[in-house]
């Protein structure tokens, strides 16, 4: 194979899909002023996933989505609790919650030895995309399911995350459509507004959860919260909206990546920067391009 | 006297720079609390990260040694102002809201630091260990100037609070009131948003950058529990920020394998659940007191 399938296609699959998963679910997150709560989200997710993997012994892609929602769940019940029986303000208590649960998260990986064992923190915060080789089949093994077979399994825990975010967005969609746009009106209708919150959770939860190990939680929030917001200042309709954030999160996946790898290339020089990196300062840059040219919206 | 001497000088300067700095961050973090800004520290410390490696490749280009705190910690207030300039201006647009501006500016700053981080990695001078340790902040390693710099920092913050406690306050608990009264309140409030992103840059090198706006958000949080008087709270939040930083540090450095960051955070989240539920004010069990 070439060096693009061995380099860099598996690097552009994976940031793509978890580019699409965390704008689509993003949409909904930014609509309901909630952008904040999904990056504490994002960091709480981690002793979750840490504890899943000690105790189960492996980082299988079930056991890590299942420790990252739990966590979640975790970490959103005590948010609520702190703001309802405790009085403390929102952004407080996500501040209280979010560094406390990362914080316990980060000594129990260093404590329980799996900071030696591949599973880097470091990697969590910053993405590692340059570590998604694909070495492909061996030579005479032919077929695409032999070829689909070899790459990394982050690929598939990712594609997974994205049909399950797709298919609880459709399901739940006007409901969640109205949840945004008026709340009160949604409560008084009487929706289901504790299963609504609980599956836009979920779905959030995953996104985060599935961008954890190679495309990293800074990549995540940046690609949950730019794109949506960069949609919303183009258009007012919902739809419309979702559709402009999916198209405008793979093209800065397109354009972060590109930056990754040509940027350094122009001033002559063999190493390539951190796409994750990249593609979220991408994401900014066309979010505050926006807010210039859309100045009145 | 014996246990000072096993200690030695160094370790002595590096504590009290601790202790002064979670003492600033805990009273600084206080008004950001009450203002319900205590997120923006967060995009604040994130955001640093380009300010920093950006100072780093200067030093680097223009043959300085690169490590000297004080460029450093010149690169990260630069881009710390910035961050907060952005916000407001991102934050101005009704679509887009305070929340997600906070949210973009503190993901997209980071991600441009990290792609300049890399850029770092790859220069052949020394001190990108120092970069790394940043991330989750590291007492040990500090040098003592770094500590006298971080000192400074808090004591200069302090006294700020202390020339203007009783403004400050005013507007945190009766915003309506202070403008009345004619107090400068926009002002005031970009005030507490400059004390708060000083605290946080001087506090990366020990927290790092994911949990350094832990020291302004948890003590604060904790006081919070024990009085409804301005003055109570902003003097308790500094004394639970200073034992947080001093005993987290010492934690980190007893025990093996313990980043300081997370140390400080969870001794300080054992300060807020004990004042969760025991704060006289407004703890679980304070008996119903509204």
């Amino acid at each position: 194979m070439n060096e693009f399938w061995t380099v860099d296609f598996v690097p552009l699959l994976a940031a793509s899909l978890s580019a699409l998963a965390c704008a689509l679910v993003g949409n909904l997150l930014v609509l309901t002023r909630r952008a904040m709560a999904a990056d504490a989200l994002s960091h709480a997710v981690v002793p979750g996933v840490v504890i899943a993997v000690a105790l189960a012994g492996v980082a299988g892609s079930v056991v890590v989505l299942i420790g990252g929602v739990a966590s979640a769940f975790a970490a959103s019940a005590l948010v609520a609790f702190l703001v309802r029986a405790g009085r403390v303000e929102q952004g407080t208590a996500l501040g209280v919650v979010f560094t406390t649960f990362f914080a316990f998260g980060i000594l129990v990986l260093e404590w329980s030895g799996l900071a030696r064992t591949g599973f880097d923190v470091h990697h969590v915060i910053t993405g590692y995309l340059e570590g998604l080789i694909w070495v492909g089949p061996e030579a005479g093994e032919g077929g695409i399911l032999a070829m689909a077979a070899t790459l990394p399994p982050v690929v598939f825990e990712l594609a997974l995350v994205l049909v399950l975010v797709v298919a609880i967005l459709a399901v739940f969609r006007k409901e969640l459509a109205l949840l945004a746009f008026d709340p009160v009106f949604a409560r008084a209708s009487g929706l289901p507004v504790g299963l609504l919150e609980a599956a836009l959770l979920t779905a959030t939860a995953l996104a985060c959860t599935a961008a954890f190990k190679s495309v990293g939680v800074v990549l995540a929030v940046a690609t949950i919260v730019c794109p949506a917001a960069t949609a919303r200042l183009l258009t007012q309709r919902l739809s419309t909206q979702v559709a402009l954030s999916a198209a405008i999160a793979l093209g800065t996946v397109l354009l972060g990546y590109g930056a990754a790898i040509l940027a350094p290339r122009a001033v002559g020089s063999a190493l390539a920067l951190n796409a994750a990196g990249t593609i979220g300062a991408v994401a900014g840059l066309l979010l505050a391009g926006t807010a210039l040219v859309r100045a009145r919206a | 006297m014996s246990l000072l001497a096993g200690i030695g000088f160094n370790t002595i300067v590096v504590m009290i720079g601790v202790a002064a700095l979670g003492c600033a961050a805990g009273a600084a973090g206080t008004f950001a609390m009450l203002r319900r800004k205590a997120l923006v520290s967060d995009a604040v410390a994130h955001g640093t990260l380009p300010g920093i490696a950006g100072a780093f490749l200067l030093a680097a280009l223009l043959g300085r040694a690169p490590r000297e705190a004080a460029w450093l910690m010149g690169g990260a207030a630069i881009a710390a102002v910035l961050s907060l300039a952005a916000i407001e201006w991102l934050a101005r647009r009704p679509r887009i809201g305070h929340d997600t501006a906070t949210a973009a500016v503190l993901a997209c700053g980071f991600g441009l630091g990290l792609a300049l981080l890399s850029v770092v990695q790859t220069l052949s001078v020394g001190g990108q260990a120092g970069l790394e340790q940043l991330l989750f902040g590291s007492a040990a390693g500090m040098l003592p100037e770094e500590a006298w710099l971080m000192g400074g920092l808090a004591v200069l913050v302090l006294a700020i609070i202390g020339l203007v406690l009783k403004e400050l306050s005013t507007v945190a608990f009766d915003p309506d009131f202070a403008a009345t009264i004619g107090l400068p309140v926009a002002r005031l409030d970009a005030l507490v948003a400059l004390l708060c992103a000083s605290v946080v840059v001087a506090a990366l090198p020990i927290a790092g950058f994911v949990l350094a706006v832990a020291l302004v958000v948890i003590p604060p949080a904790a006081a919070r529990f024990w009085s409804n008087r301005a003055g109570v709270v902003v003097v308790l939040a500094a004394a639970i920020g200073s034992a947080s930083a001093l005993a987290g540090a010492a934690l980190s450095a007893i025990l093996t394998e313990t980043p300081t960051g997370p140390a400080i955070v969870l001794v300080a989240a054992l300060f807020f659940a004990v004042s969760l539920f025991f704060g006289r004010a407004r703890g679980l069990l304070a008996g119903g007191a509204a």
